[in-house]
């Protein structure tokens, strides 16, 4: 029994396949060794990690955690959160491809502060430029449907749609406007923010997304590492469920067991 | 401002080369350790260009390194 993907069933991305359907962010952790087991026990796709200014004692957390990195034997996501602006994220990322050295991109550019809501309408101008650019971008987005074509239309290969703001753990609170992105796209998708609950993923996972992205439901679990490996059991449980096809349900009462032969059954 | 000296901003904080300083000089002064990576004037430039890059007065250099994040 492994709790991985099947390797008959990997997730893709831009054309490169994964053995877990479970991205992981870094941040948030009580410390880099209860990260470290989060990633040992979920064993993720690919590990979120980011770019800031290096000042001072700052140093020495950076380099410990570039040496986690490594340790870890994790593809890295970096991310361009953060970013107000499609320069600055077109910056970042070219920053976090010579730092990382890789073409993957989380395309983070924040439109309001408060509920860290995406620019929407900046969105596809930054997802273009970037693939122009070469990278294999991962926009981080509403679930509004015309800005994930738009998406589409401008060359990303999968889209990232928020369950809710980031942070929040409240589930996919527009369940309506999920299902309907998942109907609507045929581009892998990754559910990405405010998941709370390994119910909340599988539920996801359940409606056919392909993998789910998550950071502080894990981090900020009083047990990080247990809560790694719920989750990494419930997105498996969801794809394995959408992959073999739910019934339908029904408004009356169907007996399982069969009827005929019941004893002490007489017509009244 | 005498033009003995070059004003710059090393991540948002005041320091003085000598004109002519290239962006090397720069990451010499801020002392960063590897792995980062830079930028002036909000645009990337690469590591291989950084003894070539010859800054100006004012110019904003950003250096960032890996961080933790989600």
């Amino acid at each position: 029994m492994t709790t991985h993907t099947p390797h008959a069933d990997p997730l893709t991305l831009y054309g490169e396949t994964f053995h877990s359907r479970l991205l992981l962010g870094t941040s948030r952790y009580p410390s880099p060794s209860v990260l470290l087991q989060a990633i040992e026990r979920s064993q993720p796709a690919m590990l979120t990690a980011s770019l800031r200014r290096q000042t001072g004692s700052g140093g020495e957390a950076s380099q410990s955690f570039w040496n986690l990195l490594r340790q870890a034997k994790v593809p890295v996501l970096p991310n361009t959160a953060g970013c107000h602006s499609v320069q600055e994220a077109i910056t970042t990322a070219e920053m976090a491809r010579e730092v990382f050295e890789t073409d993957w991109i989380k395309l983070e550019l924040i439109g309001d502060d408060y509920t860290l809501q995406p620019d929407t309408l900046h969105l596809p101008e930054a997802a273009s430029r970037l693939i122009q650019a070469g990278f294999k971008v991962l926009p981080y987005t509403t679930d509004d449907l015309v800005l994930c074509q738009r998406l589409v239309d401008v060359g990303c290969q999968a889209v990232m749609p928020w369950a809710a703001p980031i942070g929040t753990g409240k589930g996919p609170i527009n369940p309506h406007a999920l299902r309907t992105l998942r109907e609507r796209l045929d581009v892998p998708m990754i559910v990405d923010a405010g998941l709370g609950l390994p119910s909340h993923a599988c539920q996801v996972m359940e409606w056919g997304y392909d993998a789910v992205l998550l950071n502080t439901a894990v981090a900020l679990a009083q047990d990080p590492v247990r809560m790694a490996g719920a989750f990494a059991d419930a997105v498996n449980a969801g794809r394995a469920a959408f992959c073999a096809g739910a019934m339908q349900a029904q408004d009356s009462a169907q007996p399982s067991t069969p009827v005929l032969g019941t004893p002490f059954w007489h017509q009244a | 401002m005498s033009d003995t000296v070059l004003p710059v901003l090393i991540n948002q904080v005041p320091h003085t080369l000598t004109p002519g300083a290239t962006l090397a000089d720069a990451v010499a002064l801020a002392g960063v350790q590897p792995p980062f990576a830079a930028a002036v004037n909000l645009q990337f430039v690469p590591r291989s260009q950084y003894a070539q890059h010859v800054l100006n007065a004012h110019d904003q250099i950003e250096l960032i390194a890996p961080i933790t994040g989600g």
